[in-house]
């Protein structure tokens, strides 16, 4: 059983040699003239302003909170997908009904979170200018197409 | 024996990443290791044969929350490459030194209860997803509800949290 | 594990990483020379027969250029992000079996083969987001910010289509979903084999993750994090010499990768279209001639296929990149999130049906969801978006057209 996975572990040990040296390679290889200039980070052409390290939209923290609880859910899954063809027939309704509460649980967070808008990504300033509005808008040519929302 | 000094290798490896993670100064290199520790002590799961549990570990631990760490480390902008200054405040230090010798000597009394019997031999089957499938969807069945209502709280939860206060 | 064990994996792996890294200038090549062709452009064509070397070259040439170290970079991070997004590449394709023989069977052909390449595919998100932190640029970090987002975003619906995979063949050990592949289509046309993306379920779970493979790679339509219109090369904008290089292995690598996955999950993995099992039964008993072509089609075809469906869907990838406009960054969380998810999980639960209540029902399923889609959000869309500059504007015609 656990001799199955040994192949793993070498190849494991071999890929990380290989990423670890193509990684260092270049210290050993290239040459090294560093000036300011040269380490200084790309803007374009222009002096870099302020630090790169600001705080970012809350969106993504949200985003990734998301996907944890989804893939846990999925994950749950994997197991009865793996055992629905040979379950019995008598235990495969009880566990098919386990399951269907489950994904209904699953549904019903997702609808939550839909609902709420916590997918959505459009900025909510530019959301409410792409509303259809009541008056006649004066530049039907430039008018944005309504087809994501 | 080769199996055990495989699990030697690991736990070495599990332990001082894990010091790693409390020692070291800058929030982001600490995820890092975190995430090193979740892998290797995926591979003691590999090593104990629950592969299933295993590989579930490294997608939802190395692969998800650990994300998630980095995330919020980045969105607080925690991981200045000056390192952290902690507020020495007295009773701290030596409080946490307690608990932490407390628990290692929680953990060396255990060890050495069974430490001289033969490792257990584990039923090769047993950390399968078939048989994990056949244990959560009849005899645990209930848990699993349980834990889809958990995540279910999870999900509300955390949009309730991350929620303009505008909208 | 004994010597001879010992020697049979550092074969496989030879192997695994042989077609990985032997593949990889390939499809670089390819994909610089096959844009040009879509392009009206010649591309590399100089070194070696028709270019073939160039990528060689390339390659030999980032290995001598000066590394420069961004000066506020946190300098571990940012030299170990090249090996942490090479790393889930070169180690996600250990549970694909390259062939039915002993040498072309994966490196460990374990009973959790499909999760495994999930695992490491989740790895894949920290070398992007790593260096797009360490590196202390701003477009570094929105590259490394998208592309972790959308990797992680896409990975879910990566994980429902190939649960279809798993549902299909009742394991997650890769050579059972191959071998589950190889009984007749649909269980009565005998010479054919049932490649799952033959069945309804397998259509709409193969083009999920065709989708989602996209995605995960960060290539066109999806490719906001290298938009170099917007954040020059996204988190890679710091990099230069091997590390650079090392990024670019990545990506390709993991391209490969799954390629191959799809390749094996849902496009009959090394397994002909046309099941040659008579010409063996043939050879069996008549001999000579058949006993050639039983060799052929059963020891030597068989990685031959897998390479032709690998490269057909590499090559899919660059036609897609020379067609297709880029998403928004608002769309493409939409698309994972308000359109993946629900199809994969309505996907399922009809496989589900299938597999439990037989394929009448199954098929009805299908037609009345895929009927209710189009009587509601189909209905609801525009019917032709056509913006009126493009509509008015003229075919271009020679002068004397207009003139006369």
């Amino acid at each position: 059983m656990v001799a199955d996975y040994a192949p793993l572990l070498l190849l494991f040990a071999i890929a990380i040699v290989i990423a670890l040296v193509m990684v260092g390679g270049s210290w050993l290889l290239g040459p090294r003239r560093p000036t300011p200039a040269k380490q200084s980070s790309y803007e374009c052409g222009i002096t870099p302003v302020g630090s790169a390290r600001e705080r970012f939209p809350i969106h993504f923290y949200l985003t990734a909170m998301l996907f944890i609880i989804f893939d846990v859910e999925v994950a749950f899954l994997y197991p009865f997908f793996v055992i629905l063809r040979e379950l019995p027939a008598e235990v495969r309704t009880f566990a098919m009904g386990i399951v269907g509460v489950f994904t209904l649980l699953l549904i019903v967070g997702f609808l939550y979170e839909w609902k709420k808008g916590a997918l959505d990504w459009e900025d909510p300033i530019e959301r409410r200018r792409l509303q259809p509005t009541a008056e006649p808008n004066p530049q039907p040519a430039l008018q944005p197409v309504s087809g994501e929302q | 024996m080769a199996e055990r000094l495989l699990f030697f290798l690991l736990a070495l490896i599990v332990v001082s990443t894990a010091v790693g993670v409390v020692t070291n100064r800058n929030p982001v290199r600490s995820a890092l290791l975190l995430v090193a520790n979740f892998f290797s002590l995926a591979l003691l799961y590999f090593l104990l044969s629950a592969q299933f549990l295993g590989v579930l570990q490294i997608i939802v631990y190395a692969g998800a929350i650990m994300v998630l760490f980095l995330f919020v480390i980045m969105l607080l902008n925690l991981g200045s490459p000056e390192p952290a200054t902690f507020s020495e405040q007295g009773y701290r230090r030596p409080l946490a030194w307690l608990i932490a010798l407390g628990m290692f000597a929680l953990l060396v009394s255990q060890a050495l209860v069974v430490a001289g019997t033969p490792p257990a031999q584990a039923d090769p089957q047993v950390g399968t997803a078939r048989t994990i499938g056949y244990a959560l969807f009849t005899e645990w069945s209930f848990a699993v509800v349980v834990v889809g209502v958990l995540l279910t709280v999870g999900v509300i939860g955390s949009i309730l949290l991350a929620r303009r206060r505008s909208a | 594990m004994t010597l001879v064990d010992l020697g049979w994996a550092l074969l496989r792996i030879a192997i695994m990483l042989g077609f990985l890294l032997g593949t990889l200038p390939l499809v670089i090549w390819l994909e610089r020379r096959a844009l040009a062709w879509f392009q009206c452009r010649v591309g590399p064509n100089r070194l070696g027969p028709f270019g073939l070397l160039q990528p060689m070259a390339d390659a030999a040439k980032l290995f001598f250029k000066e590394e420069i170290v961004p000066a506020n970079a946190d300098r571990l991070i940012w030299a170990l992000a090249p090996a942490l997004s090479l790393f889930p590449a070169l180690v996600a394709a250990a549970t694909i079996p390259w062939g039915p023989n002993r040498l072309l069977t994966p490196v460990a052909d374990v009973d959790i083969g499909l999760l495994y390449f999930l695992a490491m595919s989740s790895l894949a998100a920290y070398g992007v987001l790593l260096a797009g932190w360490s590196s202390n640029n701003k477009y570094s970090l929105l590259g490394g910010l998208r592309a972790s987002a959308q990797v992680i975003s896409y990975e879910l619906g990566m994980g429902l289509a190939l649960a279809t995979a798993i549902l299909a063949s009742g394991s997650l050990r890769m050579t059972s979903i191959v071998e589950m592949q190889a009984e007749p289509l649909w269980g009565v046309v005998p010479f054919l084999h049932n490649w799952l993306i033959f069945t309804p379920w397998g259509l709409v779970g193969g083009a999920l993750f065709f989708i989602c493979m996209l995605a995960e790679t960060n290539r066109a339509p999806f490719d906001l994090p290298e938009a170099e219109s917007e954040l020059v090369a996204g988190y890679q904008t710091e990099y230069s010499s091997m590390k650079f290089a090392a990024f670019f292995m990545g990506e390709y690598i993991a391209i490969i990768a799954i390629c191959a996955i799809m390749t094996t999950c849902f496009l009959g993995g090394y397994l002909a279209p046309v099941n040659f099992s008579p010409i063996q039964t043939l050879a069996e008993t008549q001999g000579g001639v058949f006993s050639v072509l039983a060799t052929i089609t059963v020891a030597l075809m068989p990685p031959i296929w897998f390479l032709l469906k690998v490269f057909g869907l590499v090559f899919s990838f660059i036609w897609i990149r020379a067609t297709l406009l880029r998403l928004r960054y608002d769309q493409l969380m939409n698309l994972g999130w308000r359109f993946l998810i629900p199809v994969g999980l309505v996907n399922l639960a009809l496989l589900v049906v299938y597999i439990v209540f037989g394929w009448v029902p199954a098929l009805v399923g299908y037609a009345l969801v895929a009927g209710l889609y189009f009587a509601t959000v189909g209905a609801r869309r525009p019917p032709k978006r056509t913006v009126e500059l493009v509509s008015q504007a003229q075919p271009y015609r020679p002068k004397e057209a207009h003139l006369g």
